[in-house]
């Protein structure tokens, strides 16, 4: 078991003319969580979905200890089908990252958010909270040793704000976390780690 | 075996997904049968089988961008590619499922197509028949890879005609080979080929569109 | 150095073309374009193959220059085959008082590949510079060099269903300084199209050089 999940050193992204990231260096140990802040335009996205795999820098390097199927992400867009039902997106989502005892693990996590009275109804007439609460489902899905969240709580109303709360404080050092967030006094308690961006 | 479930699950997630939206089969359909009453004005006298055939498969390769420019725009408009993306089952499950959907799509719309087409112009044999299955194979899973492309560029709906017409010229030239010359087989084995090269191809290569 | 060798190899195929070779018993001296014609068209295939071994190079090896070493060799080929599609036309004009022959084998396939590769760049422009540009050129660059034999076949296949033409655009038969000039040729466009390319090249990679520096001062 490798100690530190995530290494990144003088991590840079250029988007054509623009530049995104400028000589970011991280470091994040097993059982981390690390926070992330900085105001709009920063890049806090952008390193997000580099340490997540989704982007390739183009300066710097960055070693991440977490095969495909132990990460999970979350980002702006929740990434679930709006045409079909919670249960049709958690199916696929779990029949691809192989989850097993597939069906009571997703029933679990419905009811644990408060939509399981709505698993059959297609995501399109979620509002945003549950549509949010929907992707939280899909990130944990598939119980993920690394778990990158990019702004969980911004569209999140109260009640899920609090379980979200609830579910970081249950798995905060047994999983590690790399989070970005606006509202950095919510999750102070559990940062090992911050991380700071200038725009 | 994995694989063959991951493409089982993305595949129903796209048949699915068309079935609820409804709005490409019908457009297709709508579409060929629209080109047909064109052609009818576009072609003086008589046309000959020769002629028609030609007609029958610019109707379907048109009919087919039509689809084909659909295919992802519910990972284009959600971005719900990324989460395909960071799955752990292998890329090239993403274009060959998505292939078979677009497929299925294309065989219905020809269901009705090819009927359509003996009751305007000329009956259709068994040889077209093969040919358009052959032909389909070939359509959908080229064009189903530069859809992905395409779908990353600005040009978006614009730039997939233009990527998907040279490479499609071998597969008409095969298709109305098969439908007009009494032996089809080497035309139908042009066709063969094509689809196993290109299939290769594409399944070895679509990681490197999705992924960055 | 290599521009002087290819003005000195380019001046010499000239030469030869002009005045030593032989004026062809049909079609007299005009029929001179051939041994440009074909050995451009060669010249263009090579930068075609080239490209897509770039591209090889670039998803397999992950070589940071190949990606701008296949775009430029995209853009040379593209050149070169404008200039195939030129020479057949006039040779067609020559030859058979049309300018366009449906029936040549080699400009009906340049004409395809033409279109592929023009797409090539409509693709490139149309997404932003990075690695995903150019993944996806280097994909679409080895799309094209198998498009290459595959339209061939499909060309002579369709011969049958085409009606046949008997307009066609043949060479001289090979002989003595015939083959010398077309030797000359053959080997002078090539070295021309690796000093154009050495030269977009450089070119370019001093305008990403520049770029590098604009932004580290920012």
């Amino acid at each position: 078991m490798l100690l530190r999940v995530l290494v990144a050193r003088r991590l840079g992204k250029r988007y054509g003319e623009k530049r995104a990231l400028r000589g970011i260096d991280l470091e994040l140990p097993r059982g981390g969580f690390l926070v992330v802040t900085g105001p709009n335009g920063s890049g806090k996205t952008t390193l997000l979905r580099i340490c997540a795999g989704l982007a390739q820098p183009t300066d710097g390097t960055i070693e991440r200890a977490a095969a495909r199927s132990q990460v999970g992400y979350l980002g702006h867009e929740p990434l679930v089908y709006r045409e079909l039902t919670a249960l049709e997106n958690l199916d696929l989502y779990g029949r691809l990252y192989r989850v097993p005892e597939r069906r009571e693990r997703i029933g679990m996590l419905l009811e644990r958010f408060g939509l399981w009275d709505a698993r059959h109804e297609r995501v399109a007439s979620y509002s945003r909270g549950m549509t949010q609460r929907l992707a939280l489902c899909r990130v944990l899905l598939h119980d993920p040793e690394l778990l990158v969240l990019d702004e969980p709580y911004s569209a999140l109303d109260e009640a899920g704000a609090e379980l979200l709360d609830d579910q970081l404080a249950e798995l905060c050092g047994e999983r590690t976390f790399l989070l970005s967030t606006h509202d950095s006094a919510r999750v102070e308690r559990l940062a090992s780690g911050r991380l700071a961006l200038a725009a | 075996m994995n694989y063959v479930r991951d493409v089982g699950a993305l595949a129903r997630k796209d048949l699915l997904l068309e079935l609820r939206a409804r709005d490409t089969l019908p457009a297709m359909l709508l579409f060929v049968a629209a080109v047909f009453v064109v052609f009818h004005f576009t072609l003086p006298g008589t046309p000959s089988r020769l002629e028609t055939s030609g007609l029958l498969w610019v109707a379907i390769l048109f009919t087919a961008l039509l689809g084909l420019g659909r295919a992802f725009v519910p990972e284009r408009e959600q971005r719900t590619l990324d989460g395909l993306v960071l799955a752990p089952c292998d890329r090239s499950a993403i274009w060959l499922a998505k292939s078979l959907a677009t497929l299925a799509f294309l065989a219905a719309a020809e269901v009705v197509a090819l009927p359509l087409y003996g009751l305007f112009f000329h009956r259709v044999g068994g040889a077209t028949v093969a040919a358009v299955a052959l032909a389909d194979l070939g359509i959908c899973g080229v064009g189903t890879f530069l859809g992905a492309m395409a779908v990353v560029t600005r040009a978006r709906d614009l730039i997939l005609p233009l990527l998907f017409l040279p490479l499609a010229i071998p597969i008409v030239v095969g298709a109305v080979g098969a439908s007009v010359v009494d032996s089809p087989g080497r035309y139908l084995g042009f066709l063969a080929l094509y689809d196993l090269l290109f299939a290769v191809i594409c399944w070895a290569s679509f990681e490197y569109v999705v992924a960055e | 150095m290599l521009a002087v060798a290819s003005l000195v190899l380019v001046t010499t195929a000239l030469a030869f073309v002009f005045f030593v070779a032989p004026n062809d018993a049909n079609q007299g001296f005009s029929q001179r374009i051939f041994y440009f014609h074909v050995s451009i068209a060669i010249t263009a295939y090579a930068c075609f193959a080239g490209a897509a071994w770039k591209a090889l190079r670039h998803l397999w090896k992950r070589d940071p220059r190949a990606d701008l070493e296949s775009y430029v060799l995209v853009h040379q080929g593209l050149i070169f085959g404008t200039l195939v599609l030129l020479t057949g036309s006039i040779w067609a004009r020559i030859s058979w008082g049309r300018w366009w022959l449906w029936s040549s084998d080699q400009l009906v396939l340049f004409l395809v590949l033409y279109l592929f590769y023009c797409a090539y760049f409509m693709l490139r422009y149309s997404v932003d510079p990075g690695p995903q540009r150019a993944n996806l050129s280097a994909v679409y660059a080895l799309f094209g060099v198998v498009l290459i034999p595959v339209s061939f076949a499909a060309i002579r296949l369709a011969k049958d269903i085409i009606h046949p033409v008997v307009f066609t655009l043949q060479g001289p038969q090979f002989g003595g300084w015939i083959l010398v000039t077309y030797c000359i040729a053959q080997v002078a466009l090539p070295v021309l199209a690796y000093t154009l390319y050495r030269l977009e090249l450089g070119a370019k990679r001093l305008d990403g050089r520049l770029r590098d520096l604009r932004e580290a001062l920012a």
